[in-house]
């Protein structure tokens, strides 16, 4: 408090009368001022520009330095995706993949999130620090990692498939030698591993906000129940559940928003972007804006295309935050 | 019996979850021979740092070692927190400090614009890039990650704020001290063990970043360290032994800060969602 003391004096006379009664205070404003400027330079306008240069034939980056023309095809760019099967592909291969990626993180990171409630103490710690490292690990070297997992001669998976009886290997799959498969080469098996890699990734998130979720739920309820009778399943959908029905749906929404866009780790799993059976959304966007010839309206495009599905999405979102702020 | 079948289950969800990560720090210090052996064995028998003396001395690029890209990274990541942490700080004193006419709006769209897919922005961030110059330099990062790391920052920093007592501003102020002396005395101290905090995600965002690192550089010996392993990774399919030396020593700060400030992670995402 020594500090306080320090600086009484004429300044006390000037301010405390215009802090006490501030009339329309312009400080907040100006705090604010850099942090709205850079928000809107930086994350506003390039949403708008993304739209305007959708409506735009731009294949050129002379083009984008302004040294050419912008000529305007209206929504040629649209027309031209809509109407690609192609499109229809990478959208159904978008769905499928962020609804059975939120599935399956909801899931297992309920479980564990459960499970870690229910563990002693010194075991809760020891799983709950191994869940945070799969958490922290960077996106591109945790994909690095299964990849070389997936490995085609020496990785541990391929070894493990050789290591199945001859018999039994062939009798499910057809072959008895695995050195040399390639995991990633038929779509369905690449997303498999794609959705393994991802569910690893998120379900940590999962796992700790339902914990914190449950630590939140008074034990007495739980207990109260079981007394009565109640089996696991149902103090689980009868007591738990409706007191963090709040936080699944947040954790839904964002679940469901960071699988739609998906990019590092399929980007390096398919070691780039040659590979466009595998496409989704956001990797189809780039790949049509950046790999020659570059076509920067036309994936400007199906940026603008994803955009639109995920602000919905966001719309749920802001809509339950500001009702729990409500509450609260 | 109960407690063995849970006990079971946790170590299970700790071997999945951990053992990607175990298996990228044993790799990296195993001989060749034993990476390619037929048989991989679970723990290096003949631990050897020669892949980090690799990726460390030995040329990646012609001319340009792993220290370069992790120096570029570095310099990119600090001067985003840096300025980042500065702005953010600013404003979320005004959100949690004031009431103003625009303080519930400002806080509506600091949630929607981190819904923005970053990835719909690398074309038209492309286009500004290119306009202002800035293609093929560390600058036109920085300030890229300036914009996504900065909603979460303000997000984040104004629990922080709004956690010091504000009695103690009060008091300051009637002990004479002016707005900027009760910021600079009372405020940043208290909220410094947040701003921290703050720093490291907005860190994390940075160095993690691949896409737009990809984009906006071109020249070899300006890559940050995420796009260098990109390269060095598709180049030779068989060096694991060094894949997996440089994804350590990538990963390992990140892990060390990120324990350091999990807790508010969550607390920032599901905000408001979890009473008590």
């Amino acid at each position: 408090m020594s500090v306080l003391n320090k600086s009484t004096g004429t300044a006390a006379a000037r301010d405390t009368p215009a802090r006490r009664r501030p009339r329309v205070d312009r400080l907040p404003y100006l705090l604010l001022l850099p942090c709205l400027a850079i928000i809107t330079v930086l994350l506003l306008w390039p949403l708008g520009q993304v739209v305007a240069m959708s409506f735009f034939k731009l294949n050129n980056v002379r083009q984008l330095r302004g040294d050419r023309e912008w000529p305007w095809v209206g929504l040629a760019n649209y027309t031209q995706i809509l109407g690609d099967p192609f499109f229809r592909t990478v959208l159904r291969n978008t769905v499928l993949f962020a609804a059975a990626n939120v599935v399956l993180t909801m899931i297992l990171g309920t479980l564990v999130g459960l499970l870690l409630n229910r563990l002693g103490k010194r075991m809760a710690t020891f799983v709950a620090s191994c869940v945070m490292l799969a958490w922290a690990t960077p996106a591109l070297t945790g994909t690095i990692v299964w990849k070389w997992i997936f490995d085609d001669t020496s990785g541990l998976v391929t070894w493990l498939f050789n290591k199945l009886p001859d018999g039994l290997s062939t009798a499910l799959f057809g072959r008895s030698d695995w050195t040399g498969y390639g995991w990633f080469n038929s779509p369905l098996l690449f997303f498999a591993i794609l959705t393994l890699v991802v569910v690893w990734h998120s379900f940590p998130f999962i796992a700790v906000s339902v914990l914190a979720g449950l630590k939140s739920v008074p034990s007495e309820l739980q207990e109260a129940a079981r007394v009565d009778g109640a089996g696991p399943w149902r103090v689980f959908w009868s007591v738990t559940f409706p007191v963090l029905r709040p936080v699944f749906g947040i954790l839904v929404v964002l679940s469901t928003i960071w699988d739609f866009k998906v990019f590092t780790q399929q980007f390096v799993l398919a070691g780039g972007t040659q590979d466009r059976s595998t496409f989704m959304l956001s990797i189809y966007s780039y790949a049509e804006a950046f790999s020659p010839p570059p076509k920067y309206g036309l994936g400007a495009a199906i940026a603008v295309i994803l955009t639109v599905i995920l602000l919905l999405v966001t719309g749920l979102y802001v809509r339950m935050v500001l009702r729990q702020e409500e509450e609260a | 019996m109960k407690r063995i079948a849970l006990n079971g289950a946790g170590l299970l969800v700790a071997l999945f979850a951990a053992f990607p990560v175990y298996w990228m720090v044993a790799t990296s210090l195993k001989p060749n021979s034993e990476i390619f052996a037929s048989t991989p064995r679970p723990v290096p028998a003949e631990p050897t740092l020669a892949h980090y003396r690799e990726i460390l001395g030995g040329n990646l690029i012609p001319g340009v070692t792993f220290l370069d890209f992790f120096l570029n990274s570095v310099l990119v990541a600090v001067a985003t927190v840096l300025l980042s942490g500065l702005v953010a700080l600013l404003a979320a004193t005004a959100v949690a400090r004031f009431r103003f006419k625009l303080r519930t709006s400002f806080l509506i769209m600091l949630l929607v614009v981190q819904m923005i897919p970053l990835e719909a922005l690398v074309i038209p961030l492309f286009l500004m890039i290119q306009r202002l110059g800035l293609y093929n330099t560390l600058p036109s990062l920085i300030l890229t990650y300036l914009g996504f790391s900065l909603p979460f920052a303000v997000w984040m920093l104004r629990g922080f704020v709004a956690a010091v007592p504000k009695e103690l501003e009060e008091a300051a102020a009637i002990d004479g001290a002016s707005r900027a002396q009760t910021f600079r005395r009372i405020l940043f101290p208290l909220v410094a063990p947040g701003l921290v905090a703050t720093s490291i995600f907005s860190f994390i965002t940075a160095w993690n970043e691949l896409i737009f690192a990809l984009t906006f550089i071109n020249d070899q010996q300006k890559y940050t360290l995420p796009v260098a392993m990109t390269f060095f990774f598709g180049r030779d399919d068989t060096a694991w032994g060094s894949v997996m030396a440089a994804s350590t020593l990538f990963t390992l700060p990140v892990i060390v800060f990120f324990l350091l400030v999990q807790r508010r992670m969550v607390s920032g995402l599901v905000a408001g969602a979890v009473k008590g």
